[in-house]
């Protein structure tokens, strides 16, 4: 399957991930060629077969639901790029009339 | 004797035994590191400082009471996406250039507890992404056996720092053969656990149903001695598994590996396998047979599928694990930018290097609607193919013996531009990640050019028993791990 930069402008914007005229022209040739190799996977055959998620067969494991010991919101906020007393400050996300 | 030379469990009993103090072993280390690093540049963060103050805090406290845990005064290296409070923990990422975790991983949560010291953190491929460190957005580590050549990858400071006696032993993580590979690159051993088998609370997510964490070692008996430590269910990892942790030192002691089945698959023995690596490995296996194996062919007859299988999953998995990565709470934020959004996409393009993002680009295209019954379902189910190829073998055999890698060590820059073929040189690790099984590295020899080559054995699920029991028998028999590079 041929990737063009179309695609992978697309993807790009699914995965929140702005890219360069440069950047796109090498995705779209790497994809391409990286998928290619992927669907050797065709040749074998998987009817009946069940895809699976996990190897050690775990389901969902549960625990009780117990207050515990938290970060205190210093240490939480102490990686923060950009903050204001006890919050994170993004830009505004809601657009003004 | 110099320290250096000394492994893991010699120089514990030392330790124990009150002939050399934590301060002594500390001081040693750095002068070593000081030395060699310069050249081989596998940390990423050194902890001098730290590192002395609690080798200082040990010897006094060790003074007045003699009593000492495995691991206590015992100078390691961990890989940098392993989270270790109070001390950078970058995943040589742009993204987490100043990133300061507030918390330890579960696995360093318990070498602390046994008082472990550590030396420093180890450079690695960007995010654990990569066959050789060369993704490291703080530039590659070397081979110490051959400064032109890469260390493997993505665990290539851990296993360059362990072969360049820059620690007397270091922590890896292994998605597709991250701590084997290198490993095998470095005349190193690098074991990777059984899935489940180890926490992986803490290490930062690149798979999350691929990822474990792992002993580099310079011995298989520091390796069982270091698992140790490490091994265990812990409640904050929800895949780790509830099972009890066997004595694993007890394991070695059985030297003759009569009654041991191990099969050999041909699917490993094929056209671009490296001559020399073919020749060690074949002389390998005749050794095992000597110390009583008996010998199998065996089929796996989807080992041609791993390669795909994992670069549709491990790049699904990875592009919603690392959608974390946004500029909001932590790490990296682009400046400058007028919305959400724009935070969102410019920081993510200024963060991650170029393997990180063709790997996102890769999962959400492999994840997006129209794609996913093609490319995730299938995957998911030759896995599945791959899994029971296992449960067959292991059906007739105990053991499974392969190469751990197609080559020796290969030149810096050589695969670089091109990401297939270093897709590639993971084929002979990847499987054993696909069925969570138990799997490890050891050297068994050397290329005509003077590069380690590594043997590997895959075991059953939670049979890593068995595993250390065959390499270490292997390794006495031969001795390969005592030869080390000439590096100064």
């Amino acid at each position: 399957m041929e990737i063009t930069q179309q695609d992978v402008e697309k993807v790009a914007q699914l995965a929140r991930l702005a890219v360069s005229a440069a950047e796109k022209e090498t995705f779209a040739k790497q994809l391409t060629q990286i998928l290619a190799h992927v669907d050797t996977l065709n040749q074998y055959d998987t009817a009946g077969i069940e895809p699976i998620a996990t190897v050690m067969g775990q389901v969902n494991v549960f625990r009780e639901d117990l207050v515990r010991p938290s970060l205190p919101s210093e240490m939480a906020l102490a990686n923060a790029p950009e903050r204001e007393a006890e919050g994170f400050v993004v830009p505004k996300i809601i657009e003004e009339r | 004797m110099s320290l250096q030379k000394l492994g893991l469990v010699e120089l514990h009993k030392k330790f124990k035994a009150g002939e050399v103090t934590a301060t002594e072993i500390v001081r040693s280390y750095f002068l070593r590191i000081s030395q060699v690093e310069p050249k081989v540049k596998a940390f990423a963060t050194q902890a001098k400082e730290a590192a002395l103050v609690q080798a200082e805090g040990l010897d006094r406290k060790l003074k007045t009471w003699r009593k000492t845990n495995p691991l206590t005064g015992m100078p390691l290296a961990i890989k940098d996406n392993i989270c270790t409070e109070g001390v950078l923990t970058t995943c040589s990422s742009r993204m987490l250039q100043n990133f300061v975790p507030p918390y330890d991983a579960t696995v360093i949560a318990k070498l602390r507890a046994q008082e472990y010291i550590l030396l420093g953190k180890t450079n690695l491929d960007e995010f654990a992404m990569g066959s050789s460190t060369e993704n490291s957005a703080f530039g590659p580590s070397r081979n110490p056996w051959n400064l032109h050549c890469v260390p493997g990858g993505s665990s290539g400071g851990s296993a360059a720092a362990v072969a360049a006696e820059e620690c007397v032993a270091a922590l890896g993580s292994d998605t597709g053969g991250s701590i084997r590979q290198p490993a095998a690159f470095c005349g190193v051993v690098g074991l990777k656990p059984t899935y489940g088998r180890v926490s992986r609370y803490g290490l930062v997510a690149f798979a999350s149903s691929l990822d474990q964490i792992g002993p580099i070692t310079r011995d298989v008996a520091d390796a069982a001695f270091l698992l140790q430590a490490i091994a265990g269910h812990d409640p904050m990892d929800s895949t780790s598994v509830d099972r009890s942790v066997p004595d694993y030192m007890k394991a070695l002691q059985k030297r003759d590996l009569k009654a041991l089945k191990i099969g050999v698959p041909v699917e490993f023995f094929t056209e671009g396998l490296d001559p020399d690596v073919e020749q060690a490995v074949r002389v390998a296996i005749g050794e095992l047979k000597n110390l009583g194996a008996e010998i199998r062919e065996i089929h796996l007859p989807s080992t041609g599928a791993a390669v795909a299988v994992y670069y549709v999953i491990a790049t699904a998995e990875a592009s919603s694990n690392l959608a974390r990565f946004d500029g909001v709470k932590f790490g990296f934020r682009a400046k400058e930018t007028k919305d959400l959004l724009e935070l969102y996409m410019k920081t993510r393009q200024e963060g991650f290097g170029p393997e990180v993002k063709r790997r996102i680009m890769l999962g959400t295209y492999v994840l997006s609607a129209g794609y996913y019954d093609a490319y995730y379902g299938k995957a998911q189910a030759v896995r599945a193919l791959v899994c029971q190829d296992f449960a067959t073998a292991f059906k007739e055999v105990d053991l499974i013996v392969t190469p751990v890698t197609p080559t020796p060590a290969f030149r810096l820059g050589e695969k670089s531009e091109d990401p297939l073929q270093m897709y590639l040189s993971d084929i002979f690790t990847i499987s054993a990640n696909l069925a969570g099984l138990p799997a490890i590295a050891l050297p068994c020899g050397f290329s005509k050019t003077g590069l380690p080559i590594g043997l590997q054995l895959i075991g059953r699920a939670f049979e890593e028993e068995t595993m250390l029991r065959a390499a270490r028998a292997y390794e006495q028999a031969t001795q390969w791990h005592l030869k080390k590079p000439n590096i100064r």
